[in-house]
C-alpha cells in the first residue's frame, strides 16, 4: 500500500443549508433577476448546487439605486464608529459561521477544504476586522483631513478566490464611506449570496451593499453605469483594458487587479528545502488559480537538475482528489472553459519544445481535473513561459547571475509579483529592488495579510488592495479637484453631442 | 549707433541634445502684440519617439539615484533659474504680454516650486510608505518607485514657466505650451546646464494635438499626465492610453498646485515581504 492510499476524511456538506435557488440581493432582500437564470455546479463532480438569478441592464439600474439612496439617506451620515462597528459585527459573524462558507466555498470553487478553511475564510475575517477599525480613523488614512467618500462603488470579483476577493472589495469601500453593488463570477456566487444572509443577521442597513449576480454583460452594465463613481476591478488584462477604456472621461475611480506571470527566483544559496515547498506553493496552491502564482521559476544554472528532480518528487506526493476531503492538496479546475484553456496553451508548450512533466494522478471520472505539470527548459519567448496560464503549470528557465536573473524576471508587461530565494540578505533586498512588481516574497511566497499592500506595476493593473493604501482607492482627499474638472468636462461634451 | 542683437534659433530637448525636429518644420512664435519672436521647432511624431527612447535609457539611472542626489539636482535648477532670471522674465513678458512685474512673480514662483519638489525627492517614500503589522514572522515594507516614463502635456494658457516646473518635477517628455514655448526651451538650456542628466526632461515643441496621441498610444510609456489638455479631446487620450494601462492624471484648469499626490500618482507601491527566523 502507497503512503498516497488513505481513508477519505470528507467535511460533511450537512452544515450547509442552502437553498434551492437564490434572487438577486438588492436593498436588503432577495429579489428575482429578470434574466435567465444559471445554475451553479461543483467543479469537481459537475453537479448543480442550486439555480442563481441573472441580473440584466435593469436589475443593475435597481441595484445601483437601492446604493445610492443607501449613500445619501444613511450610509454617508452615520458616523465612522457606526460604519466600524457594523464591520466588526461583520467579521464575528463571518468567523462564526467559518467552517459553513469553508464548505460552500470548497464546494462552488472546486478548491481543497483544507485551503478554504485554513487561509480564505479566515482571511475574510480579518479582512472585515482590519478595516472595521479605520472607519473612524479616515484623517490618518493619509489623504489629509476630512477624505471624503467616493459614493457608489461598482465591484467585479473573480471565481479563484470567491468570498476572500469580495471581502478585499467591500471591507475598504464601506469602512471609507462608500456604498457597494458588487457582482461575484458567474461560476462562484454561491458564499456571496450566503454573505447576504450575513449581512441581514448584521442588519446591516438596506441597500448599503447589493450583490447581483450574472456573467459577463451583468458586470459590464454595472462598470459602465452613469451613476457609479468608482469601479473595483479583478479580473485579466484584457476586459481591465476594456474598463480603462470604457471609464476614460468620466471621472470614475478605478482600481484594476489584472494578470500576472510572476517570477519564482531561487539562487544557489537558498535554503533548499523552504524554497522546494515555496516553489510548490507557489503555482500549486489553489490548483493554480492565483493571478500573482509564481508560475515561471527561474533557477540558478547550477542546482537547476536538483531543483527540478526535488519539485518532482515533492508534486509526486501531492493528493489530487475531492476538494471537501481534508486530505487534499490539488482540487478541481473551477470551470469547463479554464479546464479548456490550461490544455490548449500546454499543448503550446509541448508544440514549443518545453520538456513537459507531469505528474502521475489519478483523475476522477467527474468533474475538472489537471495534474501538476512542469514544462524544463523553457525559452523566455515562448508562450507558456509569457502568457498567464491561470492553471498548476509550471514553466522552468535558468539563469547564471542575478543581473540575468532580473532582467528575464521583468520581461514580462505584468508586473503582480514576484519570489527571491537566498539566504543572502543583502542579495535579497539588491534584487527586490531592482524587479518591477507590486508584491515580493523574499524565502517565502503566496502570504496575504489585511495589513499589507497588494497591486501591480504595468500591465498587472493599478490601484492597490489592503493596508493604509487600501483605503486611498476608496477615498479623495477634502481638496482634490481632479474630479470636478473631469465630469464637468464629460457634461460638456454630451451636451455638444445634443 | 545700438548694437544688433543675436536671436536665437529654438529648439528641441531629447536626451540632452537639442535637436531641430527630424520634420525640418516650425512654426512661428509671436508677441502678444503679434510681432515675431522666434521659428521654434515643430516637434513630429518622429522626434516624439525619439524622446520617448531618451527617457527609457534615462529610467535606471535617474530612479537608482539617490533621493538626497535627486533633491540637489532638483535645487541645482532652482538655483541656475534664479541665476537667469531676467532672461525669463523678458522672455515671458514678450510672449505672454504681461508687465515686467507679472512676469516676475511667476519667475519666482516657479523657482520655489522647484525648490518645494526638490524636497520631496527624498522624503515622500516615507510619507507615502510604510512598515505593515502582518500577523506572522515577516518584514514586511512598502514603498513608492518610480512608474517609469511619463509624458505630460504642460498648461498651455498662461504662465509657461510655472506651468512647466509645476508638471515637470516627476521625470519626462514634456508637450511644451504651445503658443508660449520660449520659456520651456529656454528652461532645457538650463537642464543641460544643472546636473540633471541626458534624457530624463526631454522638451518637444509644436501642436500637442498632433502628438499628444503618440505619446498616448505609446507602448514604451509609463504614465501620462493631462494636465494641460483640457482643450485637447482628452478622453480620446485616456483611450488610448488604456491600452498598455497607462497611469492617467486627468485635466486641470489652469497651472496644477504645489502637490504630493502629483509625485505619488507617478509611483507604484512595492510590498516586500520577508521570512524572519524562528529563534
Amino acid at each position: 500500500m502507497s503512503f498516497l492510499e488513505y481513508a477519505a476524511a470528507p467535511e460533511s456538506t450537512a452544515i450547509l443549508n442552502l437553498r434551492p435557488s437564490y434572487g438577486l440581493f438588492i436593498n436588503g432582500e432577495f429579489v428575482d433577476g429578470n434574466g435567465k437564470p444559471f445554475t451553479t455546479i461543483s467543479p469537481a463532480t459537475e453537479k448543480g448546487i442550486a439555480e442563481i438569478a441573472n441580473a440584466d441592464s435593469h436589475d443593475v439600474d435597481l441595484a445601483v439605486a437601492a446604493a445610492r439612496r443607501a449613500y445619501d439617506r444613511t450610509w454617508s451620515r452615520i458616523s465612522g464608529a457606526d460604519r466600524g462597528k457594523y464591520l466588526f459585527r461583520i467579521a464575528r459573524l463571518v468567523q462564526e459561521r467559518a467552517r459553513e462558507l469553508a464548505v460552500a466555498e470548497s464546494l462552488d470553487n472546486g478548491k481543497p477544504i483544507k485551503e478554504s478553511r485554513d487561509v480564505d475564510i479566515p482571511l475574510v475575517a480579518a479582512w472585515f476586522f482590519y478595516y472595521a477599525g479605520w472607519a473612524d480613523k479616515l484623517d490618518y488614512a493619509g489623504m489629509g483631513a476630512s477624505p471624503r467618500s467616493l459614493g457608489v462603488a461598482a465591484q467585479v470579483i473573480p471565481w479563484n478566490f470567491p468570498l476572500l476577493m469580495l471581502a478585499w472589495k467591500i471591507a475598504p469601500a464601506l469602512a471609507a464611506g462608500n456604498t457597494v453593488v458588487l457582482k461575484p463570477a458567474e461560476t462562484t456566487p454561491l458564499t456571496a449570496l450566503l454573505f447576504a444572509e450575513i449581512l441581514q443577521q448584521a442588519e446591516l442597513p438596506a441597500g448599503v451593499v447589493n450583490i447581483i449576480t450574472g456573467a459577463g454583460d451583468t458586470g459590464q452594465a454595472l462598470v459602465n453605469h452613469p451613476d457609479v463613481n468608482k469601479v473595483a476591478f479583478t479580473g485579466s488584462t484584457e476586459v481591465g483594458r476594456a474598463i480603462a477604456r470604457s471609464v476614460a472621461g468620466t471621472g470614475k475611480k478605478v482600481t484594476l487587479e489584472l494578470g500576472g506571470k510572476a517570477a519564482n527566483i531561487v539562487f544557489d544559496d537558498a535554503p533548499i528545502d523552504q524554497a522546494i515547498e515555496g516553489v510548490v506553493n507557489g503555482i500549486f496552491f489553489n490548483q493554480g488559480h492565483v493571478c500573482c502564482a509564481g508560475s515561471r521559476l527561474l533557477v540558478q544554472e547550477n542546482i537547476h537538475e536538483e531543483v527540478v528532480e526535488r519539485l518532482k518528487q515533492r508534486l509526486s506526493t501531492l493528493r489530487m482528489g475531492d476538494p471537501l476531503d481534508k486530505n487534499t492538496d490539488i482540487g478541481a479546475i473551477n470551470s469547463k472553459a479554464q479546464l479548456d484553456r490550461i490544455r490548449e496553451l500546454t499543448d503550446i508548450g509541448e508544440a514549443e519544445g518545453g520538456d513537459r512533466w507531469t505528474a502521475d494522478c489519478v483523475i476522477p471520472e467527474n468533474g475538472f481535473w489537471f495534474a501538476p505539470t512542469i514544462f524544463d527548459n523553457m525559452s523566455p519567448s515562448s508562450r507558456l513561459a509569457r502568457d498567464e496560464v491561470f492553471g498548476p503549470v509550471l514553466s522552468v528557465l535558468t539563469f547564471r547571475t542575478p543581473a540575468e536573473a532580473i532582467a528575464k524576471a521583468n520581461n514580462t508587461p505584468f508586473g503582480l509579483s514576484a519570489g527571491i530565494w537566498s539566504d543572502k540578505g543583502s542579495k535579497v533586498l539588491a534584487v527586490a529592488d531592482q524587479l518591477k512588481a507590486g508584491v515580493i516574497w523574499a524565502n517565502t511566497f503566496n502570504r496575504f495579510d489585511p495589513a499589507s499592500p497588494f497591486g501591480g506595476y504595468k500591465e498587472s493593473g493599478y490601484g492597490r488592495e489592503g493596508g493604509r493604501h487600501g483605503l486611498a482607492a476608496y477615498l479623495q482627499s477634502a481638496t482634490d479637484s481632479g474630479q470636478a474638472v473631469a465630469t464637468t468636462r464629460v457634461a460638456i461634451k454630451k451636451e455638444a453631442s445634443k | 549707433m545700438s548694437r544688433l542683437a543675436i536671436p536665437k534659433t529654438y529648439k528641441l530637448y531629447i536626451g540632452g541634445k537639442f535637436p531641430r525636429s527630424e520634420s525640418g518644420r516650425t512654426y512661428e512664435v509671436v508677441s502678444s502684440k503679434g510681432a515675431f519672436l522666434a521659428n521654434a521647432a515643430k516637434a513630429s511624431r518622429k522626434d516624439a519617439r525619439d524622446a520617448v527612447v531618451a527617457a527609457r535609457a534615462a529610467v535606471a539611472g535617474w530612479s537608482g539615484a539617490t533621493g538626497y542626489n535627486r533633491g540637489q539636482v532638483l535645487y541645482r535648477i532652482a538655483e541656475l533659474l534664479e541665476g537667469r532670471r531676467a532672461q525669463f522674465v523678458e522672455e515671458i513678458s514678450a510672449t505672454e504680454g504681461v508687465t515686467a512685474a507679472v512676469a516676475s512673480a511667476q519667475v519666482d514662483a516657479a523657482i520655489d516650486l522647484w525648490v518645494w519638489y526638490a524636497g520631496w525627492a527624498d522624503k515622500y517614500v516615507q510619507v507615502a510608505g510604510n512598515g505593515n503589522p502582518v500577523s506572522g514572522p515577516y518584514f514586511n515594507l512598502s514603498t513608492p518607485e518610480p512608474t517609469g516614463v511619463v509624458a505630460i502635456i504642460a498648461p498651455q494658457t498662461g504662465a509657461s514657466l510655472l506651468g512647466l516646473a509645476s508638471v515637470v518635477a516627476p521625470a519626462v517628455i514634456v508637450v511644451a505650451n504651445e503658443s508660449a514655448p520660449l520659456s520651456a526651451i529656454s528652461l532645457s538650456e538650463v537642464l543641460a546646464t544643472s546636473d540633471v542628466p541626458g534624457g530624463v526632461i526631454n522638451i518637444l515643441t509644436g501642436s500637442p494635438a498632433e502628438i499628444a496621441p503618440w505619446l498616448a498610444s505609446h507602448a514604451d510609456v509609463n504614465g501620462l499626465d493631462l494636465a494641460g489638455a483640457e482643450q485637447l479631446e482628452w478622453i480620446d487620450l485616456q483611450i488610448a492610453a488604456a491600452d498598455t494601462l497607462k497611469r492617467v492624471l486627468t485635466p486641470v484648469s489652469g497651472i496644477p498646485g504645489a502637490s504630493l499626490d502629483r509625485i505619488t500618482a507617478f509611483t507604484e507601491t512595492k510590498t516586500v515581504w520577508h521570512t524572519k527566523s524562528l529563534i
